[in-house]
């Protein structure tokens, strides 16, 4: 079960790295999902570990909450590129157009 | 590092599972890793659906099979391809740039990661687990049935707020791409008068190759007069500056600069046609940025002249200018 929450703390991180790095909206997104993407690991793991399900529905849960996720943020990033022709997060610094 | 832990840990998985944690993990991390590196958006988001596969192998591995099927379906299926329908949309010729904007971010993120991590590890690999339990099955459905039976017996009302969530959202989303229109919808009429009072490209624009030594989308297309028409290549490819100078009658776009018009009429000799043996030729990559304008008709009335053939001897000329 270690090794599986050591990879887990991996891509977390990565995923934080991601965020702190890149520039770009769309792949700070992706690193987001990437992070939620490793909490998930780290649950089911548990939930192996402690013979519970409740590990597996709290990864279902946190799914269905990404994908609605992924849905606003994609939309957001749109409105921006249409009022603003980037979506660098450098050049975002207004909250209204 | 507790190396006595993770041994026990292993111990606790199978040889089997063992193996395919090694297999899966490193191409998992090589490709998550991609997420950082990568140029260019796509590259991320392929590297990030091999990532999401991996991660439904694993839970396939820790007894969630049901979880393994829905990160295919949700991450994979939806999600990313979601991620690549904006990418599309947003323009995936922009490489993102790697200019640090803010002075010695990159240098801190390093070391805010690498702390984050060593925090992360400690407390994972400070901790002594037990032998792991495994998850039990329900007597009839396997694991997606236990999973049901614990979301609708123990979190039915997470689950309605979940659905709730999910049409909220989805709301959202319309909310947020809806565009009112603010003036009214100009006609096909008033467009056409607009464009001839401008005077720019009247007819559509050609199709890149035509005439030209192959027809490929990357090669700009000849006009009759001989002249390549960069405008004639897909906006993307020229952005990208991949448009390629094979021209069946040599003439380089960049003549069309030159300061002799008499230079840059064509021979209109169809001799030698567009010889393939001599490819490619990438003249300099500079060249789109001469926009979609093959206007200033570097005079067609006297086009012939044939004298010299415009010169292809030299076409280290497009290199340096």
């Amino acid at each position: 079960m270690t090794l599986y929450l050591v990879l887990a703390t991996v891509l977390f991180v990565i995923g934080a790295t991601t965020v702190l790095v890149r520039r770009g909206a769309i792949i700070m997104f992706m690193g987001i999902e990437l992070m939620l993407n490793a909490a998930n690991l780290a649950f089911v793991a548990f939930a192996r570990q402690n013979g519970d399900v409740g590990g597996q529905v709290i990864a279902f849960f946190v799914m269905v909450v990404a994908a609605a996720e992924v849905v606003v943020g994609l939309a957001i990033i749109v409105a921006l590129f249409r009022a603003r022709r980037t979506v660098s997060a450098d050049d975002e610094n207004l909250l209204r157009h | 590092m507790n190396p006595e832990v993770v041994e026990l840990a292993t111990d606790a998985m199978s040889t089997a599972e063992t193996v395919l944690f090694w297999i899966v993990a490193p191409i998992m991390v090589a490709s998550a890793s991609a997420l950082i590196f990568a140029k260019r958006a796509v590259y991320a988001a392929v590297c990030m659906a091999t990532t999401m596969i991996c991660l439904a192998v694993l839970y396939v591995a820790l007894d969630a099979p049901f979880l393994g099927v829905a990160q295919v379906v949700v991450y994979t299926g939806a999600v990313m391809m979601l991620f690549v329908f904006v990418l599309m949309l947003v323009g995936v010729d922009v490489a993102d740039s790697f200019a640090e904007t803010i002075r010695g971010q990159r240098l801190a993120t390093v070391v805010f990661s690498l702390g984050l991590a060593v925090v992360l590890a400690g407390a994972v690999l400070r901790a002594t687990l037990p032998n792991p339990v495994g998850i039990p099955e329900s007597e009839s459905g396997g694991n997606p049935g236990a999973v049901a039976e614990a979301i609708f017996t123990d979190y039915p009302f997470t689950l309605e707020l979940v659905g709730t969530l999910l049409v909220v959202a989805a709301l959202g989303a319309v909310v947020m791409t809806h565009r009112t229109r603010l003036t009214p919808k100009r006609t096909q009429r008033e467009l056409s008068i607009a464009r001839f009072k401008a005077g720019t490209q009247l007819t559509p624009l050609p199709a890149p190759g035509v005439y030209a030594g192959r027809n490929a989308v990357d090669v700009p297309a000849i006009d009759a007069a001989g002249r390549s028409l960069p405008a004639s290549v897909p906006e993307a490819v020229r952005s990208r500056g991949q448009v390629r100078q094979v021209t069946a009658f040599e003439q380089p776009a960049l003549q069309l600069e030159s300061p002799e018009p008499a230079e840059s009429a064509s021979s209109a000799e169809p001799t030698e046609p567009a010889e393939p043996t001599e490819p490619a030729e990438p003249v300099s990559p500079a060249e789109p940025t001469e926009p979609a304008e093959p206007t200033e008709p570097a005079d067609p009335a006297k086009p012939t002249e044939p004298t010299e053939p415009a010169e292809p001897a030299e076409p280290n000329e497009g290199g340096e200018s």
